[in-house]
Formats: C-alpha cells, structure tokens, sequence
C-alpha cells in the first residue's frame, strides 16, 4: 500500500526517464547516420528526419519552431528545446521533480544519480559537451539511465513502489520502441517500391540500433537484414527485453503484482486491457501485423498501451470515491 | 597555520578571549586544523559543496523562474560549547518551553494571566495569531508546541540571551543533521580525536514525541508529515524528516476529511492519519476555516482536529506566542507559572505601544533595532546604525501609525565566530538555534543550528538574506 500520489510519481519518474534514454538513444544512431549522407542534397536530411519527428508526435510544434528540418534543428528539437515537452531537457526536469516529490522512496544512491544527470543536462557545459562529440553526449545520458535502472533494482525494496516504476518504465519502452519502427513503416506498406536498397539496410540496422537491437537480431537470424524480420523481431521477440511483447509481458506481471490477483485473470479494467493486448501479441505474428498494415497495427498498440495507462490511473491514482462506507470496510479488514 | 592573523576586532569571540588567547575549549580543534594546508582545507570545501548540491540539499529560491536552487552556504570551522555551558542552556530552553506551554493553555481557557493583570489583556486578543476559534479546547496531552526552535544570541559579554521564540514550525534541523554528516565525511579524525555528543537521534526523538501526541493515545498511531510540497523552500527538510522517521510525506491533496476522520488516499484505498507534523501555518492548514484560496490545506481538517480525531504538531493557534510583543512578557510568564527566575534572559525590550516606551523608541531610532511583531526570516526588521535617515524616517511613521505591531531592541553586537571567508578565518556574527522537543519528557539535541552572517559586519543570520551555517558541536567535557 502507498499514497496514490507516490505511485503516479514513480510511474512518471521511470516514464521520462525512459523516454530520455531512447531519444537520446534514437539521436545517437540517427545523427550517425546523417554522417553517410554528407555532401548530399537538401532534400535528404528533410527526408530523414521528417518521419521521425512526426513518429514522436510533435510535428505541428516543429513547424511552428523551425524553419528547416535538418540535423541541427531536429537535435535542438528534440534535446534542449524546453519549449518541446518531449526533449530530452524536458523529460530529465520532470523525471527529476517527480523522483523529489518522492524522494523518501527512492534509494539515496538513486536520488544522486537522478540528480546527477539532471545537474549535468541544466549545466551551461552540456552544450559544449554536445559540440565537441553528440556520441559522447547522448552516451552520458544513456549511461545514467542504465545506472538508474541498476540502482533500482540493487538497493531499493521490492515492493508496490517498484512495481509501479517498472510499469511507467516498460510501458514507455514498448510505446518507443512502436513508434521507432513506426519511423520506417512505409517500406513495408502494400506496394512500397525500393525495399531492399543498400541504402534501406542501413536504415533498417538504424532502427534496430535505436532499440539496442542490432546485436541480438544478428544472433538470431544471421546478419539476414530483412525488414519484415526486423518488424517480426520488435514486436514478437519473446526474450529480448525491449520487444513489444517483451514490454506489454512485463507490464502485465507488474500490475498483477501490484493487485495480488493471479496472471491469467484480471481484478480491474488496467489489467483486462493489458491481459487482451498480451494475449493478441502472444497470439499472432508478423503476418497479421502486414495484413493490417505496419502502420496501423503500431498505432492501435500505441493507443491500447495509452488506455492501460489511463486505466492505472482510474483505479490507483484518482478512483472513485462513491462507495466510501464499502471503501474503508475493505480497509479495516486488512 | 589558518589561525595565525586571526583577530578578534574587539567583538566578543567564540575562539578567542579578549587577549587573543584561544578558549580552552577550542584548542584540541585548533591543533587538528594546524596540521591541514590552505590547499588541503580548500579541496575539503569545495568536495563538501559538491556533495551537498549533488545530494540535493537545497532550498529553492522563490522569484526565479527556473526555479534555481541552491546550497545553503556551510562553513568548515564548527562553533564549540563545553557541557557545562551546554547543560545551563538546556535547563533554561525546558523552563522556557514550559512556561509558554502553560501560557497557551492559560489563555486558551481561564486567562488567569490577564484577569491578574501580569500581561495586559489587549496584547494577547489583540495578536494576530490567537485563535478565538479554540477557546476551551482540550489538545491532547496539553501540549501546545511540540516543536519549538528557539533563537539565542551572545552580546559583548558573552552571556546567552533568547532572541526569539519560533512556535510555529521552526526549519533548519535538517541541516544540522546533515552538517554533521558533512563534517564527519570531510574530517573522520577529528571526531576520534575530540569527543563530541551526537546528534542523530533527533528523528527518532521527534517520532517518539510525535507518536506520544496521538489523539486518543493509539499505541501504534499513524504519522505523517504535511508539507506545502516540492516547491517549498524548505522541501528538502520536509522530505528528509519524513524518510529519517521511516513516514509518509504528504501534501495536502493526498489528504481528505470524512466524518471528522482524517484519511490519506493510497493505492489500496484509504487510511487513517492519527497525527500529522504539519510544516504548513495556520492560515493555509484548511480553506474552510482560514484562507480560503489555500489550495494546500485539506478541507475539514480543522474539524475532525477540533473532534479530536486526529492532532497537529504544532497545535493550531501557537503563533500568539510568536508574536514579538508576547516575547517581552515571557520572562513574567515564567515567574507566573513557575515561580522561577529565567534561565535565560531576554534582550531588553521595548514596547512603542506603551508611551514611554514609544518616546524612548522614536527618540533613538538610530540606535535601536526594529521588529515586526509578526514577521520572521529577517523581513521587517530596522537596523538602526545602519539604517538611512530615510529609511528612519518611514519606520518612525510606521510605529507611530500602528504601535502594537512593532518591539524595539538595543543594537547588540552578536559574538563572533572565525569564519572561513576570502581565503582566510575572519570573525563573523553568529546565533544559535536548538530544537527543542516536547513529548513524554522534553528533549532537546545537544547543540543547535549555528547560524552566520557571512557578509563583513552584518548581524542578519537568516538564510534569505546572505546566512550560513556551520556544525555545532557539544563537547562531551568542557575541554
């Protein structure tokens, strides 16, 4: 049992946290990327960086932000913009405020780090950190978010706190990773033209890379860069922890930890909705996934993910308060 | 080596007596410190700054926009009271406490203190912080401040005065508790070498007074503490009492009154509260009954307080003793009630609301300070010898139009204490706050928060206006 407060304050906390680890993670790989491209026309940084953007969602605030669409306006964008509720800067202040206002439940060792990172992202050198080498840049993030996710699991309690961390944490995960393959779902649409171009391996072991990915692809399937395969692997992979199914599976587990009720049946409408996704996930395969459409299967597991978080939030954070006398029977039964 | 042009200036030192010589008290400290380079000491600074901005130490500073925050500026050189000093401030802060316990109760039932004219009844019904509302009311156990920090200052003969009594909710404990910490991390071998009372177990005293306290005596009650939230300047404080005590910290919407019962809103429903340490004023404690646009307090919390269903710590209604005008009628307290001298003298006061007082106050304005009755962190405040003919000018006004809200006070010239400042010790003016705690019994933390003026010549301690702070260390001797 923990204030309702607490629990939406971890889930938050972990939520940004992820969420500036994978921009970090996808502006590492991309802006690597843009380094093939040197000397090319205008038109193709354009071509780059425009799904991605509206992949993220925020492509109305980009326009109204910028002019170009170009390497450098899409990092601003997306790292120190503050104006950008999504930039990195953004989601470390408010993964930070979230980890203060809840600071008696986090480890002091987590606390630090936390701060740490938002200390280095505020600091005036960041930006310089950033000319003088983005990889080292966003690898500092990435770090930090790694030693994060460590100390949680090595010095604070398992209990209710945790799980709600870890729901906020792997529900933005498989969120991210949906709209990371999103970027390029247009390769795999009915009738999409030049799949399989060299220049489309590269951009598939992009996206692999942005979700930590390319390593564990290749074991399985042999430096056989296909793009349906690479789809099939992030949404299905049943082992690697980045996976949609991976995520939706873990996520799954935590709400059941968090109500007590067994895996496999649902106490409440988070756990029904999660339970149906996991199922759909466990029960189809990439070839359901081209039937729909890649873009249209991601954008309905984006928004069944945004209704379990919605749900979390009606049973846990602000439920209904009708049935008081029933409410505090419970509560003085336990 | 530090130590070696230190100059007293004619000011009374902590370090040294009037002929320079090092107190008895100090030089086991000083020894310590000899053996340490400038460079040495400087590394140990600056790692002690870090640690405290990455720990996230910090009070916010209202106004900006960014929300900055900042370190409360700490010095290295620890201000030092043998026991025997020590044990003399402890008895005097238990009679203080008590008497004005006794006062609060007094003037919340039969106001035996003003029918018998010891203190004129116009200044108590007329304090901005008495609360007619709780006439008659019982609290439980009859405490009314289980929290009190106290503010006491050394003049020109080095003897302690009380310079205020903070009734409401005294802040800093935190940071002597972590400046202890820090002077442990940053010198190990001083504390092998000089044996100094520790003072970690506040938390658990205060959880100890604060579970006494439960309104119908619950052996296990559930404690919380309520803070305005994470913007607040004292957060930090908030925050690490709670975790210290192993208790929730709370904000006012993780609160809700039904039937007179407080609840807090958990993730398996709800739960009662038994006894809350609220670091919110009266004023903003619950929009029914103060202000109404206090969006912090909870909504009938001074309902189910008044059914006795759950208890404040401080109880509503103690800032009448905070008022500055009370302040000069508590040595009579004490005398009334106790039948005792105090222990510890007040300043001299004066009163403009009597005539010849306010004759006396508007005649030397230039030499006397100025205080608002119902001010506190150094806000409204007159500083006569440094003042402007301007700024005399407007306090005068302000008096004569509204004597009641004004005390005056000679300029004293707090002690001094070396003070690591530009790269070497120089005598800076200090006081010293200990915390004082009312339970079962009253226990106080050996020592207090030391407080500093870290601007040459400034007698403003207070954190809003340029103040630092330093350990404090109690000696287990008087050597």
């Amino acid at each position: 049992m923990m204030l309702s407060r607490v629990a939406d304050a971890l889930y938050w906390m972990s939520r940004y946290l992820e969420r500036a680890e994978n921009i970090s993670r996808i502006m590492d790989v991309n802006l690597q990327l843009m380094l093939d491209y040197r000397g090319v026309s205008d038109a193709k940084p354009k071509e780059h960086w425009e799904p991605l953007v509206k992949s993220l969602g925020d492509e109305e605030l980009f326009a109204e932000l910028y002019k170009k669409t170009d390497s450098r306006t899409v990092t601003d964008f997306l790292t120190f913009n503050k104006k950008n509720p999504n930039s990195i800067l953004s989601c470390l202040v408010v993964a930070r405020e979230n980890a203060r206002s809840v600071r008696d439940q986090i480890s002091l060792e987590m606390w630090e780090e936390i701060n740490r990172l938002y200390l280095f992202i505020r600091s005036t050198n960041a930006r310089e950190v950033w000319s003088s080498g983005a990889h080292d840049f966003y690898r500092e993030i990435k770090q930090s978010s790694y030693q994060i996710q460590g100390l949680a699991g090595a010095t604070v309690t398992r209990d209710e706190g945790r799980e709600f961390t870890r729901l906020g944490r792997f529900l933005e995960r498989a969120d991210m990773t949906s709209r990371i393959l999103d970027v390029k779902y247009h390769i795999l649409s009915p009738g999409a033209g030049d799949a399989g171009s060299p220049v489309d391996t590269v951009q598939w072991a992009a996206v692999l890379r942005s979700c930590t990915a390319y390593e564990a692809y290749q074991q399985l399937n042999a430096s056989d860069l296909v793009p349906w395969k690479v789809a099939e692997f992030l949404i299905f992979a049943d082992s690697f922890p980045r996976s949609i199914r991976f995520c939706v599976k873990t996520l799954d587990s935590s709400l059941h930890q968090i109500s007590g009720s067994a895996t496999g049946f649902f106490a409440n409408s988070a756990e029904k909705q999660s339970g149906r996704l996991l199922s759909d996930l466990t029960y189809s395969g990439i070839e359901d996934v081209l039937k729909t459409g890649l873009h249209e299967y991601l954008d309905q597991i984006q928004s069944r993910l945004n209704d379990i978080g919605l749900a979390v939030f009606e049973n846990y954070i602000v439920y209904d308060l009708s049935d008081l006398e029933r409410e505090i029977q419970t509560q003085q039964q336990q | 080596m530090l130590f070696r042009n230190y100059k007293t200036d004619g000011f009374f030192d902590e370090m040294c007596d009037a002929k320079g010589k090092i107190r008895p008290h100090y030089r086991s400290l000083i020894a310590q410190f000899s053996a340490l380079s400038k460079k040495e000491f400087d590394q140990k600074r600056q790692a002690v700054d870090l640690s405290f901005l990455r720990m996230g130490i910090t009070f916010t500073v209202y106004g900006d926009q960014e929300g900055t925050e900042r370190i409360f500026p700490f010095d290295l050189i620890p201000r030092i009271i043998p026991n025997k000093e020590w044990e003399l401030l402890e008895r005097g802060l238990k009679q203080r406490i008590t008497a004005l316990n006794m006062f609060l109760h007094d003037i919340y039932h039969g106001q035996r203190i003003l029918k018998e004219g010891v203190i004129p009844a116009s200044y108590v019904l007329s304090a901005k912080h008495f609360r007619r509302e709780f006439m008659n009311f019982n609290v439980p156990r009859d405490i009314y401040i289980h929290i009190c920090g106290t503010d006491l200052i050394r003049g020109d003969d080095g003897n302690y005065m009380v310079l205020e009594d903070n009734g409401r909710c005294p802040s800093g404990v935190s940071y002597l508790l972590e400046n202890r910490q820090a002077m442990k991390r940053a010198f190990p071998g001083f504390f092998e070498k000089i044996s100094v009372r520790p003072v970690d177990h506040y938390a658990a005293d205060l959880l100890a007074t604060l579970r006494y306290i439960a309104p119908h005596g619950e052996e296990n009650p559930t404690v919380v503490v309520l803070t305005p939230g994470i913007y607040n300047s004292a957060y930090f404080e908030h925050c690490f009492l709670a975790r210290e005590m192993g208790v929730p910290i709370v904000e006012g919407r993780d609160l809700m009154v039904r039937d007179d019962k407080v609840y807090m809103r958990t993730t398996k429903g709800l739960q009662q509260v038994d006894v809350i340490y609220r670091r919110i004023d009266d004023d903003f404690i619950d929009p029914c009954v103060f202000r109404k646009d206090s969006s912090l307090g909870v909504p009938g919390l001074v309902d189910a307080y008044k059914a006795g269903h759950v208890n404040l710590a401080n109880s509503i209604g103690t800032g009448v003793a905070d008022d500055k005008v009370m302040y000069y009628f508590v040595p009579r307290m004490i005398k009334f009630y106790l039948g005792e001298e105090p222990i510890i003298p007040n300043v001299p006061t004066y009163l403009p609301n009597e005539k010849e007082d306010r004759k006396y106050v508007l005649e030397n304005m230039s030499k006397l300070v100025v205080k608002a009755a119902n001010e506190a962190g150094g806000y409204g405040m007159l500083i006569g010898p440094k003042a402007s003919k301007a700024e005399i000018a407007d306090f005068k006004r302000k008096v004569e139009a509204k004597p009641r809200d004004f005390i005056a006070q000679p300029t004293i010239s707090l002690s001094r204490h070396p003070t690591y400042c530009d790269g070497k010790p120089e005598g800076r003016h200090i006081d010293l706050r200990p915390y004082i705690l009312h339970g079962e019994k009253i226990r106080i933390v050996p020592g207090g928060l030391t407080r500093v003026a870290l601007k040459k010549g400034s007698l403003v301690v207070n954190s809003s206006q340029g103040g630092g702070s330093k350990d404090t260390w109690v000696l287990s001797g008087d050597e």
